[in-house]
């Protein structure tokens, strides 16, 4: 008997704080990465979620006038838990490509920086404007990317069927294999991978290349919002573009950069 | 900067001390176990009870859970159910008529997720303990004119608890170390304040054998109140 | 012919109304590939059951030998494997030692380094664990070998590695089958832990197919399927082998019709 009294009062508490959670409705919550990024988003010594993009999105919040909520999720799951509304909005430095206006919707861009390959000094590599890096030079070489990336995509498309396209599931990750060796050469963000060249691991490294603007790169990065989400996404966008006129983007970007992030990519 | 040593990197605090991240993620970890397995356990008695109830329908379905749980990796199921968990809990809630949007904090869906595979194997623990519950008497009690619920209280649920305390006490301890895949869908557990000090500090070897220890302390912990409750389930029991 | 069954197959399409053709042809094309991180995974279950397997036999013999120095050891090995998580042990291999390992330059700049990925540590960490769990079974099923069948041994004079080889591990194979076949099928779903350090297996195919299409549905239950599947077989395979090895034991099967015996011609 007592096992299903309290088999019963474990279930109850469950469904209760389940609607429990139900409640707290008000904030809009922000789905961030669950993984350093710096500087666009990573966790400081305290806990704390610091960053260029964490700034501009309190920035957003204040204009919105809304309480906004962070939650970390794993970055590979960022889609379906938007989905399954256990966010409300991607702020994930998420890049606003085809494929996915599919299934969700984004706001207007927040920041658009050029997409960098990355390897060792001591390696010499070709470029060609065609690609980036000449597919010759890419033979028989193992290329790391984050998995559900537009990098990821971009070097399967271009570079799949002469090099090993490895996948992993976080940025740190990727880096991580190439200080090991065990990837010849990485493609991500070219202000993450600046970020990492200047850290004491990436030292034996520097950038190689640039990645051109195919379509499948989409146009910058933005939030990405339910697709029936349309007043939220309206107030995004008003938010951004209100940051962006009253010199408060400019502050925030200038504390981290010395180039405008908001801007295209580079000519070289 | 002079290397900090290694009774500073598992320090509480400080810049350096990791040990505080690592506690509240040892702590995240029990509680997320210790959930699921109440789910499993609630899990598994409706299981058991469909597979011994004599309704084929009942039988099936339960049949098909178990065979599922027993076949599809956990971290598949774990993956699935997390993300899917919401929708499917608002499919309910629809269907009994509630218009809320039901909202999972992660740690509640980590639970559902790694519950529902704990019942499939409570499931059968429980079939075999009931089963194992000599039937002359239930019989005896249906004879003297108990109701089911009587019976089943005063009679079936204490026998069977010796039976099944061994399988249970198994299963918990497959749960604590099922509790590290809920690291995949990134809890604040035990094995991502691994992978943050380790991926913070390079020290990858020396952090993930610290998690590696932490789960060695609960197993042993767990086994000996395992065999505490093992020995009170067999009190005057005659040994052969 | 194959033509044939592809046009047959756009008929039936075309048919349809649009999503639910997207959907199914998504699948069909889906399978290919999942098939193919099938492969590896089995691979994976291959190696490292065979390997890990074989280890646990001098495992089990130490755990139930009479000299500490072996049994403590083997003790601490098991406990080990058994009381600490699968996802551990991989990340300690694949991360820890693999960095300590590309910290040192005569590994780092040698041949082997660049075949050394992912799926060999995957496969270390899988037998290591293997031969733990195993090593545990069989030393259940070394100590349930009926003690009579040992004591005629040694009668007839047999020496220790004789009545090892011939008495005691037949039986205790034979004993710890049906556990091990439950241990097999629990390594196969081990294998797509494996999927979190780059492996190309099953479940890592899976998440690189949502990737790419964010069919998330689709994706995940076409491989859970898949698993199903290869788990169905394996339990069959098992069954099949638990009989033939207990072809001795099996109760007499029973005539179903009795008839009078054919001599009997009068």
């Amino acid at each position: 008997m007592k096992k299903h009294v309290i088999g019963g009062i474990v279930a109850g508490a469950l469904l209760a704080l389940a609607s429990l959670s139900a409640q707290a409705q008000d904030a809009i919550k922000f789905g961030v990465a669950d993984e350093p990024y710096p500087p666009f988003a990573s966790k400081d010594a305290s806990g704390k979620w610091v960053g260029f993009e964490m700034d501009l999105m309190d920035a957003v919040c204040a204009e919105m006038k809304a309480k906004c909520e962070l939650v970390p999720v794993a970055w590979e799951g960022i889609i379906p838990a938007l989905q399954a509304k256990k966010i409300d909005v991607i702020w994930a430095s998420m890049l606003i490509t085809e494929k996915r206006k599919q299934i969700i919707d984004f706001s207007d861009k927040y920041y658009d920086t050029p997409h960098m390959f990355i390897g060792p000094k001591s390696v010499k590599v070709d470029t060609c404007p065609e690609t980036g890096i000449c597919k010759d030079w890419m033979k028989g070489k193992v290329i790391g990317v984050q998995i559900s990336t537009a990098h990821a995509n971009y070097a399967k498309k271009a570079f799949g069927d002469v090099a090993e396209v490895r996948t992993y599931d976080k940025q740190d990750n990727v880096n991580a294999d190439l200080v090991a060796g065990r990837v010849d050469i990485v493609l991500a963000d070219a202000v993450a991978m600046d970020y990492f060249l200047k850290t004491d691991e990436g030292k034996d490294f520097e950038k190689k290349g640039f990645a051109p603007n195919d379509p499948l790169y989409g146009a910058g990065v933005g939030a990405g919002v339910r697709k029936e989400d349309a007043t939220l996404k309206e107030n995004l966008n008003a938010a951004i573009k209100a940051v962006r006129t009253n010199g408060t983007y400019k502050q925030i970007n200038d504390k981290y950069f010395n180039f405008d992030a908001y801007g295209t990519t580079p000519a070289s | 900067m002079a290397e900090p040593s290694y009774i500073e990197l598992l320090g509480y605090g400080g810049p350096n001390g990791w040990g505080d991240d690592l506690l509240w993620g040892a702590w995240e970890t029990v509680q997320v176990a210790a959930c699921a397995y109440a789910v499993g356990i609630v899990l598994g008695l409706i299981g058991a009870g469909a597979k011994l109830a004599g309704r084929r329908a009942a039988f099936v379905l339960s049949d098909i859970y178990t065979t599922v749980v027993r076949s599809v990796p956990e971290l598949l199921l774990i993956i699935y159910i997390f993300y899917r968990a919401p929708v499917a809990l608002q499919a309910l809630a629809r269907a009994l008529g509630s218009d809320s949007t039901i909202d999972l904090d992660p740690f509640l869906a980590a639970v559902a997720a790694l519950g529902f595979i704990v019942g499939a194997y409570t499931t059968e623990v429980f079939r075999g303990a009931i089963l194992a519950v000599p039937s002359g008497q239930m019989d005896a009690a249906k004879a003297i004119g108990m109701s089911w619920w009587l019976r089943t209280r005063r009679i079936l649920l204490p026998q069977m608890l010796r039976y099944a305390i061994p399988g249970l006490g198994n299963i918990w301890l497959g749960t604590t170390k099922e509790a590290a895949l809920v690291s995949v869908v990134s809890l604040n557990e035990l094995m991502n304040a691994g992978k943050q000090a380790a991926g913070g500090t390079k020290d990858y070897f020396f952090f993930y054998s610290i998690v590696a220890l932490c789960y060695l302390v609960i197993t042993i912990a767990s086994m000996a109140v395992i065999a505490r409750l093992e020995r009170w389930s067999n009190r005057g029991v005659r040994r052969v | 012919m194959l033509e044939a069954i592809a046009d047959l197959y756009q008929q039936f399409l075309s048919g349809l109304p649009e999503p639910a053709a997207l959907l199914i042809d998504f699948v069909v094309t889906l399978f290919p590939k999942l098939l193919e991180g099938a492969f590896v995974s089995i691979q994976l279950l291959l190696l490292s059951g065979v390997v890990g397997n074989l280890l646990a036999l001098p495992v089990a013999l130490a755990r139930v030998s009479r000299n500490p120095l072996l049994r403590v050891p083997s003790y601490l090995f098991i406990l080990l494997m058994r009381g600490t998580p699968l996802l551990v042990q991989i990340y300690i291999l694949y991360y820890g030692l693999g960095h300590i390992l590309g910290q040192i330059p005569l590994v780092r700049s040698s041949f082997l380094w660049r075949h050394l990925d992912a799926f060999w540590y995957a496969a270390a960490a899988f037998a290591l664990n293997t031969a733990g769990y195993s090593g545990e079974i069989l030393r259940g099923a070394i100590l349930a070998v009926p003690h009579g069948e040992i004591d005629a041994a040694r009668a007839f004079g047999m020496s220790k590695g004789l009545i090892l080889r011939r008495v005691i591990l037949p039986q205790a194979i034979r004993i710890s089958l049906p556990t091990f076949s439950g241990e097999t099928i629990a390594l196969l779903k081990a294998t797509a832990i494996a999927s979190t350090i780059t492996v190309y297996e099953l479940l890592r195919v899976t998440n690189e197919a949502y990737a790419a299409s964010y069919r998330f549905d689709e994706c995940y239950i076409s491989a859970a399927i898949v698993y199903i599947a290869l788990s169905y077989v394996l339990t069959r395979a098992f069954y099949f082998a638990e009989r033939q090895i207990n072809k001795d034991r099996m109760p007499p099967r029973v005539l179903k019709v009795a008839r009078p015996l054919e001599s009997a011609r009068a």
